[in-house]
């Protein structure tokens, strides 16, 4: 129960606003299709290292907030957010001991997954899309995972309980 | 191996029923999405949430808020002047034009009021901020910074001083988003300003083009055509300009010419927008009292 009591929000909660502010910032238009899903990784990150604090209730609240954000679905960016990190839930074993480039690999998968969903939800849904450009932020977001893992290290040891 | 084991079994009791979880939040999420989808009640819910995100706006509004006043404040004395004397010529010539509108106006009014129309619908605005635009390039979504506290509603036209940039579809209490007449889901009632031919123009995606896929044929229209609004769809005031049509392409097997039309309002550059209100309520005319009064003497 002691475990309860270390319990430091702090830095996922500011990583997670930085993140979301990331993600509504404005960017230069060539940059717009290679926008990485910060909040996707952030969560990823999170839940990968501290499964017992931050799973699929933060997801889904943090997805809401995004859906809401960028003006889609309501429940679209939920749904995918959960999916992801139940998968990150399910594997974090596994995923804390691959070496950097499997673990890049693994969250260009995530990302892949995150993104098949969004499309799948716009296609029933009816939204216009042009498949290639959901390609964009996996590219990104696995080329700058390693570099956000590294970032993240002192906020990891502030929220380590 | 026992400490490790013991371990284990201390780590993976605090990870309880993560698929039900799961399962549960999906089914929720699906849920909304079918409300969202078919019905539009979740509006409140929107509107709640929506409260959270904009303390974020304005932080990442903030740079360039902070910029722009930088800038504003550094710029030389002798550019203000410039700018200030390149403004002042600008409002004469403005309120030149206007004095003759002001008078055709009273002119339309009076001839209005003789034959017992009624009065004409005027347009109030008031200018808005652009906080942010969407970050998803197949929603053309931008966010002013006025909401129903300042009497935005759903629906609103949105306008620059060059044309119709979109209309409001969701407004919050301190913020509204909108959406830009170039966004795929969006259409508008127009009509080519020759010669008063009605059609709908719809966004593609892109911010400097529409189509307008409805146009048989034989249709009279022409390069060059400006397109305004011809206030049928209700949602905006008719007879403000949208798009220039810069192509026309009759390809003699289809039943409808493909035609497109480039937005007159900028509408990946505008910092300012405009709201519009048509106040509708009919208030007779000043011209229209003194007419009816002279009749009673």
């Amino acid at each position: 129960m002691s475990r309860e009591r270390d319990f430091h929000p702090q830095p996922v909660i500011i990583t997670l606003i930085i993140a979301l502010m990331l993600a509504i910032a404005p960017m230069p238009d060539w940059a717009e299709p290679f926008r990485p899903d910060w909040v996707t990784m952030t969560l990823i990150y999170w839940s990968m290292n501290l499964p017992r604090y931050y799973s699929i209730g933060w997801a889904w609240i943090i997805g809401l907030i995004l859906d809401v954000a960028q003006g889609t679905l309501l429940g679209q960016h939920a749904l995918a957010l959960s999916l992801v990190i139940y998968v990150t839930v399910t594997f974090h074993l596994q995923m804390r001991q691959f070496p950097t480039l499997q673990l890049s690999l693994t969250v260009c998968a995530l990302l892949a997954l995150y993104q098949f969903i969004l499309f799948w939800i716009n296609g029933v849904a009816g939204v216009n899309t042009a498949a290639i450009t959901y390609w964009g932020p996996v590219i990104s977001g696995s080329l700058l995972w390693p570099l956000m893992t590294m970032l993240f290290g002192g906020a990891r040891y502030r929220a380590r309980t | 191996m026992a400490p490790a084991k013991a371990d284990r079994r201390h780590r993976s009791p605090h990870l309880p029923a993560t698929g039900l979880r799961f399962l549960l939040l999906a089914a929720l999420s699906i849920l909304l999405l079918v409300i969202d989808h078919r019905h539009n009640h979740l509006d409140a819910v929107r509107k709640a949430i929506g409260a959270t995100v904009y303390p974020l706006r304005v932080i990442v509004d903030a740079p360039v808020s902070l910029w722009l006043w930088i800038e504003e404040a550094s710029s030389s004395r002798n550019e203000l002047q410039l700018e200030i004397s390149r403004l002042n010529a600008e409002r004469l010539l403005t309120q030149a034009r206007l004095q003759k509108y002001a008078a055709l106006e009273a002119e339309n009014t009076r001839l209005r009021a003789l034959l017992e129309a009624t009065s004409a619908v005027r347009d109030q605005v008031r200018v808005a901020e652009i906080m942010s635009v969407s970050s998803n390039p197949f929603r053309h979504v931008l966010v002013v910074d006025k909401g129903t506290r300042d009497g935005v509603f759903d629906g609103q036209a949105i306008i620059d001083a060059d044309g119709v940039v979109g209309q409001i579809i969701e407004a919050g209490v301190l913020s509204s988003q909108g959406i830009l007449i170039s966004d795929p889901d969006h259409a508008l009632p127009v009509e080519v300003n020759r010669n008063g031919l009605r059609t709908i123009a719809v966004g593609t995606g892109e911010y400097d083009r529409l189509v307008l896929p409805f146009l048989p044929n034989n249709a009279d229209i022409r390069e060059g055509d400006l397109l305004v609004t011809s206030g049928l769809g209700g949602a905006f005031p008719a007879g403000y300009p949208v798009a220039v049509v810069d192509s026309v392409v009759r390809i003699p097997q289809e039943p409808f010419a493909a035609v497109s039309a480039a937005p007159s309002a900028a509408l990946n550059q505008v910092r300012e927008v405009m709201l519009i209100w048509s106040a509708e309520e009919p208030e007779p005319a000043p011209e229209a009292v003194v007419s009816e009064e002279a009749q009673g003497e």
